[in-house]
């Protein structure tokens, strides 16, 4: 097992020339007094995908809702495509697809319904109807979609939500655990939608160490506590080294 | 605030998007609504309910002027509690708050739907209570158009005010009790104006308009200033 000396803090430059999606320098982020993300920097460009990772209560998802501009920094520079936050978070929200733990639908509402409000919110007019079509036909929503969310299952309505992240195709995607609660037929079905992309940049939580790291260009392993343990590529993190970060559990 | 305030032709973007979100979102509430049917029956029943217990609990048969309009209204303004206390709920539970921050619009789009939203609720209300109280208090029937004017502005001052404080008070544990809390006092002066506005409408011995302009001036002067107020500080209130 590598000693956790072996996955000391580490930033490398990235070797991509596509313009910078996400920029991050010195980013605190506290709840009262305990602090959740502890002068996180990372940077990641148009294409790459970026997997974070980490333990229970390492700042994962609290630095997902930072990069959608749900949660406010307390200290640092963030910059999502191009727009630095908060300042210009509007110019930033519409191009972003977040696909956190809650599905961020309605279930008083069906799933065209909600996909439907989405769709509005976002300001997609003419072409939503198409769009939502397309979107539940990929992830075989099609004959359901009109049934209450309350009455779906929680594969189901991931399903949805995955249509409602990807429905304004965002420029920047940001995905909490994706596959939670999806069966492996249903998590091949929305691989393709939500994976790697030349025209979108992701950055993903995920547990899955080995799918984690097959998937990223760049890696940020977070110690529980939100300290950086590793940034840099992926190819510079061994699975070995990242199961370290959680504790040494193999 | 945390969403930034945009000039020039983004301001007129965002603005252009923040109506569709306002149409959407209202429909959206009213098509919950619709199917759930969560506030407005609630209010209606309470209301009605009231009147019964006036006219049977009570024994009062008949009223007017004063006694009248303060029933009514202070009727209306505890009915309309109960919705406004539901107006963010599948917000704050189903993450509405969250899906509408992360779309390019004004919190005010959210902010306006609510408010426009509580007054169809009021206007239902009062489409059902009202009859129900001509018919168990009053002789006369001629001042219901007029009350009915009153209370039509009395009800946007009472949404202007209800969605600001159940917007401040949404993620608070302590909600069922921070809205009457804070939102009773600050009603105080709707409750005035429209009162003293229905009493001469509601007389025994028939409508009388006279005096009543500078309430209705008053409540117009309320609604306008919390109109105002909602569209200042929404877009601060929807952030982190």
């Amino acid at each position: 097992m590598p000693e956790l000396a072996s996955v000391q803090r580490k930033i490398e430059p990235t070797t991509s020339t596509a313009p910078l999606a996400v920029s991050v320098r010195g980013l605190w982020r506290e709840f009262g007094e305990v602090p959740a993300l502890r002068d996180v920097a990372l940077t990641l460009h148009g294409g790459e995908t970026l997997s974070v990772l980490g333990p229970n209560g390492a700042g994962k998802t609290t630095l997902l809702r930072v990069l959608a501009s749900l949660l406010r920094p307390t200290a640092g520079e963030v910059s999502v495509l191009g727009c630095p936050l908060p300042r210009e978070s509007w110019r930033a929200r519409g191009r972003i697809g977040y696909l956190g733990h809650e599905p961020l639908l309605y279930r008083d509402l069906s799933g065209a319904e909600n996909l439907r409000f989405a769709a509005q919110l976002h300001g997609l007019q003419g072409d939503a109807t198409g769009r939502i079509a397309e979107l539940l036909d990929l992830v075989r929503m099609s004959r359901r979609a009109d049934e209450l969310v309350r009455n779906l299952s929680a594969g189901m309505v991931q399903r949805l939500a995955v249509c409602r992240a990807l429905l304004h195709q965002p420029e920047l995607l940001l995905l909490d655990e994706p596959r939670s609660h999806l069966d492996p037929e249903a998590a091949a079905l929305v691989e393709p939608l939500i994976g790697p992309s030349p025209e979108r940049a992701r950055v993903l939580v995920t547990h899955e160490i080995d799918a984690g790291l097959a998937d990223a260009d760049r890696v940020l392993a977070l110690r529980a506590g939100g300290a950086v343990a590793y940034e840099g590529l992926a190819s510079g993190l061994s699975a070995g080294d990242a199961r370290a970060i959680y504790g040494g559990a193999p | 605030m945390s969403g930034g305030r945009d000039r020039g032709p983004d301001r007129g973007r965002r603005r252009g998007h923040s109506l569709h979100a306002f149409r959407a979102i209202l429909a959206k509430d009213l098509r919950v609504e619709l199917r759930t049917l969560q506030s407005v029956p609630a209010m209606a029943l309470f209301g009605v309910t009231t009147f019964v217990l006036f006219r049977y609990g009570l024994d009062r048969t008949k009223l007017s002027g004063g006694l009248a309009a303060g029933v009514l209204l202070a009727t209306v303004l505890f009915a309309a509690i109960l919705a406004i206390n539901r107006l963010f709920v599948a917000e704050r539970d189903e993450g509405g708050f969250d899906a509408i921050r992360l779309a390019p619009v004004d919190g005010t789009a959210l902010g306006g739907a609510k408010a426009a939203a509580l007054i169809v609720y009021l206007v239902v209300l009062e489409a059902i209570t009202l009859p129900v109280f001509a018919l168990f208090f009053l002789d006369s029937w001629a001042g219901l158009a007029p009350v009915a004017g009153v209370l039509a502005l009395a009800d946007v001052g009472l949404a202007a005010t209800g969605v600001l404080v159940s917007a401040i008070a949404a993620n608070s544990r302590a909600r069922d009790l921070l809205v009457p809390l804070v939102l009773l006092p600050l009603l105080i002066p709707v409750m005035i104006a429209a009162a003293n506005a229905a009493e001469p409408l509601l007389a025994a011995q028939g409508p009388a308009y006279g005096g009543i302009g500078k309430w209705v001036g008053v409540l117009a002067l309320y609604d306008m200033t919390f109109i105002a107020v909602g569209f200042a500080v929404y877009d601060f209130l929807l952030e982190d």
